[in-house]
């Protein structure tokens, strides 16, 4: 039996934030970051968090000819979960309509730890276990720090099983230490690292190569067979130093995206993976490792399958939709750094009635109308009585998802009078193919994006968060399928 | 059909407060101001009222829940106040209630009161509502003005009208409504306005700007209201009855259904054609002789004319462009200024739009008195484009 990889897919957020406005802001205070001012790093929209991340690019790795009722494990790797109680995998199992009897897992702790979980899926592949393994990240920063400039925001996932192996597992190896290059205490925000040369050294320089030496060994693979070397690391050239120690080619080290996105933290050896195996040919080999409390490894071999398999959106063509923010006061109050003013109308509650939310939590996660199979007239949400003018079908309707549907914009609004962080608020009533209509929130746009008629698709977002009692609620917003064309927007 | 309420039931009296940003006024303070001015002018004492009906729309910032509030401050003597909550439509509610109570024989007088304080909340606009706990959990937090913008989205698309033409149009509407509120002592806003200034506003929801908006304000409304022969009975003459009352309610259908176009509003079109048989009128653009509708946003104002069958589909924006509804027009609109310029104060709107039609039909609107008034049209919106509640009187002289 062949076993591996049989799926794939990563997001990144529309926005990157141009890190020349970065150190320019901060030079009066830390002029040594002046040399980072190239570039950029993804950052979330205001409304994307690690679990909003997570569901995108599940998403992307599960395209429509996939059964997701053949999934029997979700495993959530994460260093920014949002909920320290409340399963984070449970609502992106929730939002991608898994069935109930899914094992879904919250896993964190470690940077190394998506690339560890792989081994556990390999044994449930091996009883007959089909799974997706997904990877975000959503961290905070302090301002004016190297890591605000270095990391990036971003999510990718694999899926795993022995059906259509795209990549099958040849080994995999784990070396667990602990070695502390960073920590964050339970309640702490933002995660505190100590010096570089240390960590690249002593960490990467020496546990590295045992560990990769081990997969190997392991696979009875020689190091100059790999093809694809991915070494996540924020360290400049540390990657090339160990696949030189470890004898593997310098060609093969992969290229970790520094450049335009950052360094995704749990989420980023995933991402290069999706990387690799969007351009890798058959018969390669790919070795991936994550360093974190240790080092984990898996070694791939690339099948004849890989090109029968697309991502629903490519990475790279997410790579090249990037919207470049200059605004870096925008990214410190989406990460919670800046405290902006929301006036009064921002007071309003937003105390969510969990007991509401269970009750109609197909709707809500899932994204789920309910269709009268009399009229077929498409209700959301669901009701026990049909709109149907003349033909008020009375318990007819049945669950009828939304979430892969297109829409059409019938109508629409920007305004500039409500609380909203990022102003101006649009929405507007949308019309879905095949039938059905909601006033839905438009994210991801700017002023002179939306115009009546426009085809947008719907993602999974942060809905409204609860300060008062630390509580998000999620929903499913609309989002433009394609954007007027820059220096063509009409403004206001 | 049933019999209709036609001719059936007269106006005692009415008052109207001051609209406005009223510092100086309680909700209290407001209803009595009200109240008074209705009492004196139907000349009853309080004994002589059988029920009441007291319509307020948001609590939280004004007088508080149910009739417990009003039957206080006007210390009545222990009768029934029954609270009508229905939105912006709130104040036709209490009326509608208060003429059927009269209508059936169970009472003989009512009275129909209508209040908001909307100035205590600290901000200007609406104060945000409160809608349950399943719908924020996945309805947009929308206000009103892009609710309504919306319209102005849709009617550009389905007429072919472009962004500037249409801003030109609702911008005449709001101009047209500040000339008539600058001669109305008791409105909120009493300056005249240009085209241009409109034009130049701030934007508040896109396409509608500062100007494009009504005013949100304190104030109150109250109406008695008999049957005629008692009206007679108590000396009075020349009397304005209900030709029509009539409500239309969203039941999903727009909001859900991929049929409605988005650019008109589905229950006024009902409820007016009801309006129109029960009070026998059969030629509305000859027969009304004025308007007073909800013009909560200039745009609501231009396609309601539209749907009250005042102008052709797809033509309203000539209408307004041309004059039609000034207050030289052929069928003027807002004589006191409307909700734009009047003001808005939510649970008393619907009141304050009969007091100037019983004003104009009595010939007793000083400076806005208008010229061989027969009957006018009351249009009362609550709710937003695409979820309503509409309603759609027609009042007239006693007989006519």
């Amino acid at each position: 039996m062949t076993i591996g990889i049989t799926g794939f897919g990563a997001y990144l957020p529309r926005l990157r934030l141009n890190r020349k406005e970065v150190v320019e802001a901060n030079a009066w205070f830390a002029p040594q970051l002046q040399r980072k001012g190239k570039g950029q790093r993804s950052m979330s929209n205001w409304d994307e968090d690690a679990v909003t991340l997570a569901v995108a690019a599940c998403r992307n790795a599960l395209p429509e000819s996939v059964d997701r009722n053949g999934i029997a494990r979700l495993q959530l790797v994460s260093d920014s979960l949002p909920f320290a109680e409340r399963l984070n995998a449970g609502v992106v199992a929730g939002a991608l309509r898994l069935p109930q009897a899914v094992y879904a897992n919250d896993l964190c702790g470690a940077q190394s730890a998506a690339v560890s979980a792989i081994s556990q899926l390999v044994n449930a592949a091996r009883a007959a276990e089909a799974s997706i393994l997904v990877a975000a990240s959503n961290r905070r920063t302090r301002a004016a720090s190297p890591a605000e400039l270095d990391y990036g925001d971003g999510s990718a996932a694999v899926t795993l099983g022995s059906d259509k192996v795209l990549a099958e597992v040849l080994s995999t190896s784990v070396l667990t230490a602990d070695f502390v290059d960073r920590f964050r205490l339970q309640g702490e925000d933002i995660d505190y690292y100590w010096e570089e040369r240390w960590v690249r050294d002593e960490g990467i320089g020496k546990l590295g190569t045992r560990a990769v030496s081990q997969a190997l060994d392991n696979a009875g693979l020689a190091p100059a067979s790999i093809d694809h070397f991915i070494f996540p690391t924020v360290f400049k050239g540390a990657d090339a130093q160990l696949a030189q120690k470890c004898g593997i080619a310098e060609a093969a080290v992969v290229d970790n995206f520094a450049a335009q996105v950052g360094d995704t933290g749990s989420a980023h050896a995933l991402l290069m993976l999706n990387a690799v195996l969007e351009r890798a040919q058959a018969g390669q080999t790919i070795l991936v490792c994550q360093f974190g409390s240790g080092v984990s490894c898996a070694l791939l071999r690339v099948t004849e399958q890989i090109d029968g398999f697309k991502p629903v959106k490519t990475l790279a063509e997410q790579l090249a939709a990037g919207w470049e923010e200059n605004n870096y006061t925008r990214y410190l109050a989406y990460k919670g750094q800046l405290k902006l003013e929301r006036g009064m109308r921002g007071e309003q509650d937003k105390k969510t009635a969990l007991s509401t939310s269970w009750r109609h939590h197909d709707s809500l996660l899932g994204f789920v109308a309910g269709r009268c199979t009399e009229s077929g007239n498409v209700h959301f949400p669901p009701s026990r009585i049909s709109y149907t003018p003349g033909k008020p079908a009375q318990d007819t309707q049945e669950p009828y998802p939304l979430a892969d549907r297109k829409g059409r914009i019938l109508s629409w609004s920007a305004e500039y009078l409500s609380s909203y962080m990022a102003p101006p608020h649009q929405y507007g009533q949308v019309d879905f193919e095949g039938g059905g209509r909601l006033l839905m929130e438009f994210t991801d746009v700017r002023p002179g994006d939306i115009e009546s008629g426009g085809e947008v698709e719907m993602v999974f977002r942060i809905k409204d968060v609860d300060e008062l009692r630390g509580y998000k609620r999620y929903f499913w917003k609309a989002k433009p399928t394609t954007y007027p064309a820059p220096g063509r927007i009409e403004r206001g | 059909m049933a019999q209709g309420i036609k001719d059936k039931v007269a106006i005692l009296g009415m008052g109207c407060s001051r609209f406005g940003e009223r510092w100086d006024a309680s909700p209290e303070d407001l209803m009595v101001e009200a109240y008074n001015e209705a009492m004196q002018d139907a000349g009853i004492t309080r004994v002589q009222l059988d029920a009441t009906w007291f319509s307020t729309h948001m609590e939280d910032v004004g007088t508080g829940r149910g009739g417990i509030p009003m039957s206080i401050a006007l210390r009545l003597p222990n009768i029934g106040v029954t609270r009508v909550e229905n939105f912006c439509a709130g104040g036709s509610e209490a009326v509608r209630a208060a003429v059927y109570a009269v209508a059936s024989g169970a009472c003989d007088i009512a009275l129909a009161l209508g209040v908001e304080k909307l100035k205590d909340t600290g901000y200007g606009g609406l104060p945000v509502a409160t809608v349950g706990t399943y719908i924020p959990q996945w309805y947009p937090a929308a206000v009103a003005p892009a609710n309504f913008a919306q319209l102005a989205a849709a009617y550009r698309v389905k007429h072919g009208i472009d962004k500037a033409t249409l801003k030109e149009a609702i911008s005449q509407v709001s101009v047209k409504s500040h000339a008539n509120g600058a001669k109305n002592s008791r409105a909120h806003l009493r300056k005249e306005i240009t085209i241009e200034q409109c034009l130049k506003a701030p934007t508040i929801a896109e396409p509608l700007g500062l100007f494009d908006c009504c005013g949100v304000s304190d104030g109150a409304a109250a109406v008695i209201v008999s049957r005629p022969e008692i009206a007679r009975e108590l000396g009075k003459t020349d009397l304005v009855s209900f030709k029509a009352l009539q409500v239309a309610v969203s039941n999903g259908w727009e909001m859900s259904s991929n049929e409605w176009d988005g650019s008109y509003f589905h229950t006024a079109r009902i409820a007016s054609r009801k309006a129109y048989e029960e009070a026998g009128i059969s030629k509305p653009r000859e027969e009304i002789s004025m308007t007073e509708v909800h013009d909560c946003f200039s745009v609501t104002e231009m396609v309601t004319m539209e749907d009250l069958g005042l102008s052709d589909e797809g033509n309203a924006w000539r209408d307004v462009l041309e004059g039609k509804f000034n207050a030289d027009g052929a069928i003027p609109c807002q004589i006191d200024g409307g909700l734009k310029c009047f003001g808005h104060p939510v649970g008393a709107s619907g009141i304050r739009m009969l007091y100037e039609m019983y004003l104009q039909l009595q010939g007793r609107a000083g400076e806005r008195q208008l010229g061989n008034v027969r009957s006018g049209l009351i249009h009362n919106l609550g709710g937003q484009p695409n979820q309503n509640i509409c309603s759609v009187s027609i009042v007239g002289r006693l007989g006519e």
